[in-house]
């Protein structure tokens, strides 16, 4: 084990935006709006958002925004809640907000809660509790939380906690650590904090990670790194982080490093790619790793541009 | 990529890949170009199946043969035949997608959209599910489709909780089966169905079945978190309870402060008196809503109506709290005259108080307590509170009660209220964890076999109604012997080690007494000797059994490894707080202090905020950034002289409407010149910084 090759994963990130004729590439094109803000933040997060053209970037993210207010995954594509939070997130760490119609925006996604304070992803109506954080998260962003009815919000998520005090992404799903990222975040943006059983989630968040350092997103499950993300945030959301090893899982993350090449994998040996660099990257920032940015568990966004959000009126 | 080995590819392989590249480009720019012209020709809907065989999470396609369906019914005049052949065309599409990827959330909800339409038979979904699962028994989509597939049928909670069982049998350690049972045994009990209605009877039937999961396997997890579930189902009450008060049961109160005379009560019992009202503090077992004049009666002796007005103690959003305040105003004719006044607060004789589960407080409960008066017609002379306090060893003098404190002091062992309803129910409870006890006390040489067992016993002796912890020092013992057992998790085991051992030092009038101080600065010319509780240097991560300190007002927790004081809120009579040489990360974690409205002395020197870039309490804290503050603060109110409020809004927020007179903030990282600035600009009542007396 090494240390974080911050250069090789600026390198890393910069080049996957030029190689667009790999088949991974061409699979992952639908969701190019998540890929651009996981490459970015991670930048930012490394301290080399100014790496590339910022008006270029814009640019064609405004270029997936629909009439509905809606942004698509890209150019072409439908709009949806997954990347309407992407765009969003990433026009806030360019300082970039002003160039939304943000009521537009907000009507898009209030127009998406349902009667009984679920969300839908999109117009063809999939429901998860995912597309609440998704929501809540962006509407927090955008001053708008005031647009969507909170109270039946926060009541549809509470529905879907289980007897481990954990969630699913509908009633009765099995908890996952990726879903309990987006109550528990969903939960902390709203001031509902008090309906998580933090010690009960947290003992089941400890328990994933395994000898090797390592987090894995349910029992009997593999570790993989961006479960350094969904579970690190989730513990820190409930001050439970210290019921962790955090040398050990500093180590793992490392340890999925491509020291040559760049970029983090799931386990040590695999191929590497943006999302797991971004979740090895925002884990190891969780983990105050020297020299990174700090990042912000529930808004999933760096500190800094957080509270400029929400202090420097 | 999950799971894809990182190598270079071979060049051959490069190639073939390269024109698989192209040819998915082509697919996808030929579907989107028809998706856009609204093109719903057999072709075009033919190359969004095979784009969607290779690659299903393209959502959009997913998208376009929703719109194409739709455009077919209306071409098919609802022909059923054409129909069924419409929606049979999909299925077989979702399953080739399933087959290239078993978890893409595109086509598990497409599937879902097709059954919701009502034209496909329902009973084959049940079978192709088995199929599925047998291979992937965890994927979490099957089973939520399941879920789905079964209310469509209308099956029963028992055909499924028959299922899991099926499931667990044939491999224990499927924690998905456990899940699920989890949620259909949590309907059936509500329900009260028949087989179900007895809760002793089907948690006994659980037992048996979790401990041979736990038994085979013990580091296999799935059995884990269902046993704990039992446990929580055995010995939790429903309904809501009034757990202790302030003033307690039975205890005589002394008004104290200029206007009244020392009678040489017991220092436990005085109430310094100065703002013309006496706080109530009610203390629930669960967090509560609805406690209001209606639902809580206070008389007295002073035969007026007692109009008390209650407030929670909220925290964040909350609308129910385990803490309520009333603020009595004893009348002031009464005040002025020598006498002691009893007091009695009923609760429970009417609905109204619910406790966050939606359960009736519906235990008839009662307390009472004696004020009394003895006015003095003197000058007001600095009196405690008013100089800088010292808490150095030297001013503090283990508290010796004389004979008459003695017996004044009682209400230390009547802190609890008891209740006889909770007695009687708690034999079957009691039998059931006695036969976990001696179960889970052969599987000792694992972790989890101790763990349990540290639960199981410490359910037992809440169980008993009395303040002795028959099994305290058994379950210290455990959690020490897990910290060395799992040192991953060692700072879990300490803080519920922490847990116990703090209640053990505060149960039991001996105890606690050999933790109480009187505090005497030689050099003040003030009369009064409070009573400090000093539990400081015990090494505690985390406190607890907030219930049985009510009454303290004077506290001091310094030179333990605290990273939170969550829970303190609870302890509103607080005006003397020692929290230095804690881990206290951060101004947020401090966030009780803004509900205790009584506190003037703060020490939390040398702790270590500002000096970590994570806050673990940034979420937990009301703030802009929770939305739990934020529509009446318009940003401009502070900001000093050079003084953003980025960077201080948590000392801002924590510290804003609290009433200092003393701070102690000298060893964190934070506290540089300017934010003592800050400091004083924020806390206008401050006379000592750091000892420093202020101008």
């Amino acid at each position: 084990m090494g240390e974080l090759v911050v250069d090789k994963h600026v390198k890393y990130i910069l080049s996957v935006e030029k190689r667009k004729d790999s088949f991974e590439s061409v699979v992952l094109e639908h969701l190019r709006m998540n890929g651009v803000y996981w490459g970015l933040t991670t930048l930012d997060l490394l301290g080399k958002l100014d790496a590339l053209d910022s008006n270029e970037v814009i640019q064609w993210i405004m270029k997936c925004q629909h009439e509905s207010g809606g942004f698509a995954g890209n150019i072409g594509h439908d709009p949806h809640l997954l990347y309407t939070l992407s765009a969003v997130q990433v026009l806030a760490l360019f300082d970039k907000l002003n160039v939304l119609d943000a009521d537009r925006v907000a009507n898009y996604i209030s127009g998406l809660q349902n009667v009984d304070g679920s969300f839908s992803g999109d117009e063809w109506g999939e429901v998860d509790t995912r597309f609440s954080y998704l929501a809540i998260c962006c509407l927090s962003i955008l001053h708008r939380l005031d647009k969507m009815n909170v109270e039946k919000a926060v009541n549809y998520i509470v529905s879907c906690k289980n007897v481990d005090g954990g969630f699913g992404c509908t009633p009765g799903g099995e908890s996952h650590a990726g879903q309990i990222f987006c109550c528990v975040g969903a939960l902390a943006i709203t001031g509902s904090l008090h309906h998580v059983d933090k010690d009960l989630l947290g003992w089941w968040l400890c328990e994933r990670q395994v000898k090797s350092g390592g987090l894995n997103g349910r029992p009997e499950k593999l570790p993989d790194v961006c479960y350094s993300w969904w579970v690190l945030s989730s513990l820190i959301m409930i001050d439970r982080v210290h019921w962790i090893n955090k040398d050990k899982l500093v180590k793992f993350i490392l340890n999925c490093q491509d020291t040559e090449n760049g970029g983090i994998s799931d386990r040590p040996e695999d191929a590497v790619d943006v999302f797991h660099t971004y979740f090895g990257v925002a884990g190891l920032s969780l983990l105050e790793y020297p020299g990174l940015k700090a990042i912000d568990p529930a808004h999933a966004l760096p500190v800094d541009v957080v509270n400029r959000i929400f202090f420097q009126k | 990529m999950h799971g894809r080995p990182r190598k270079a590819p071979k060049p051959e392989d490069l190639a073939a890949f390269s024109a698989k590249a192209e040819k998915l480009r082509i697919l996808q720019s030929q579907f989107l170009s028809n998706h856009h012209q609204k093109i719903y020709t057999r072709e075009a809907v033919e190359l969004s199946a095979k784009l969607l065989e290779i690659n299903p999470e393209c959502y959009t396609a997913w998208n376009y043969r929703k719109l194409a369906v739709q455009h077919s019914l209306f071409e098919s005049n609802l022909d059923p035949d054409a129909v069924n052949s419409i929606f049979n065309d999909e299925l077989l599409v979702i399953e080739n997608a399933l087959r290239q990827n078993f978890k893409s959330y595109g086509a598990w909800y497409h599937r879902k959209w097709v059954l919701n339409k009502g034209h496909s038979s329902i009973e084959n979904e049940l079978r192709l599910l088995d199929k599925l699962q047998n291979v992937d028994p965890r994927n979490f989509h099957a089973w939520n489709y399941r879920r789905f597939v079964a209310a469509l049928l209308n099956r029963s909670d028992e055909d499924e909780l028959n299922h899991t069982q099926d499931l667990i049998d044939k491999n224990i350690s499927n924690y998905s089966a456990w899940h699920n049972r989890s949620v259909l045994l949590s309907s059936l009990m509500k329900k009260k169905v028949q087989a179900f209605s007895r809760k002793d009877e089907v948690l006994i039937r659980e037992y048996e079945l979790v401990r041979d999961a736990v038994f085979t396997d013990e580091d296999d997890q799935s059995g884990w978190f269902y046993h704990l579930w039992l446990l929580d189902q055995t010995v939790k009450s429903e309904s809501p309870l009034l757990t202790s008060s302030w003033p307690a049961h039975g205890s005589d109160i002394t008004l104290s402060g200029d206007r009244y005379l020392d009678l040489g009560s017991s220092p436990f019992n005085t109430y310094h008196f100065d703002s013309g009202s006496l706080p109530l503090i009610l203390y629930f077992n669960q967090a509560v809503e609805g406690v209001n004049v209606s639902t809580v009666t206070v008389s007295s002796g002073f035969n007026v109506n007692m109009d008390v007005i209650w407030k929670p103690i909220l925290l964040n959003n909350s609308k129910t709290s385990h803490v309520w305040v009333g603020q009595l105003k004893l009348p002031k004719v009464e005040l002025d005259s020598l006498g002691a006044y009893t007091l009695e607060v009923t609760l429970g004789h009417s609905q109204g108080i619910i406790s966050s589960g939606g359960f009736h407080y519906s235990h008839p409960s009662h307390f009472s307590f004696t004020v009394h008066v003895q006015p003095a017609k003197k000058e007001p002379v600095d009196g405690f509170g008013s100089e800088k306090i010292s808490w150095r060893d030297e001013n503090f003098h283990i508290y010796e009660p004389d004979s008459l404190e003695s017996d004044l002091a009682l209400p230390l062992d009547h802190l609890s209220i008891k209740n006889e309803r909770e007695l009687s129910d708690s034999s079957w409870q009691a039998k059931i964890i006695d036969e976990e006890i001696s179960n889970f006390r052969e599987l000792l040489d694992c972790k989890i076999g101790k763990l349990t067992l540290a639960r199981l016993l410490t359910a037992r002796d809440a169980l008993v109604s009395s303040d002795k912890s028959i099994h305290s020092e058994e379950v210290l013992r455990l959690y020490s012997e897990l910290m060395k057992l799992d040192p991953p998790h060692s700072q879990f085991y300490k803080d519920e080690h922490s847990l116990i051992l703090f209640e053990k030092v505060i149960s039991g009038r001996e105890s606690l007494l050999s933790y109480c101080f009187r505090y005497r600065n030689l050099t003040s010319s003030s009369s009064s000797n409070p009573i400090c509780l000093r539990l400081n240097g015990l090494s505690l991560s985390r406190l607890g059994s907030f219930e049985k300190l009510l009454w303290v007002q004077m506290l001091d927790l310094s030179h333990n490894e605290l990273r939170s004081i969550e829970g303190l809120e609870a302890m509103q009579l607080l005006s003397h707080l020692n929290l230095s040489k804690n881990k206290l990360g951060s101004f947020t974690s401090l966030e009780s202090l803004r509900h205790l409205k009584s506190i003037k002395v703060l020490d939390i020197s040398y702790n270590e905020i500002g000096a970590h870039s994570v806050d673990t309490t940034r979420y937990l804290c009301s703030s802009p950034l929770s939305h739990s503050i934020g529509s009446e603060w318009d940003g401009s109110e502070i900001v000093t002289d050079g003084v953003s409020l980025v960077s201080y809004w948590e000392a801002f927020f924590i510290l804003k409407g609290l009433k200092l007179t003393q701070l102690d903030i000298t060893g964190n990282a934070i506290a540089d010149e300017k934010f003592t600035a800050f400091l004083a600009e924020v806390l206008p009542a401050l006379k000592w910084l750091d000892g420093v007396q202020l101008n």
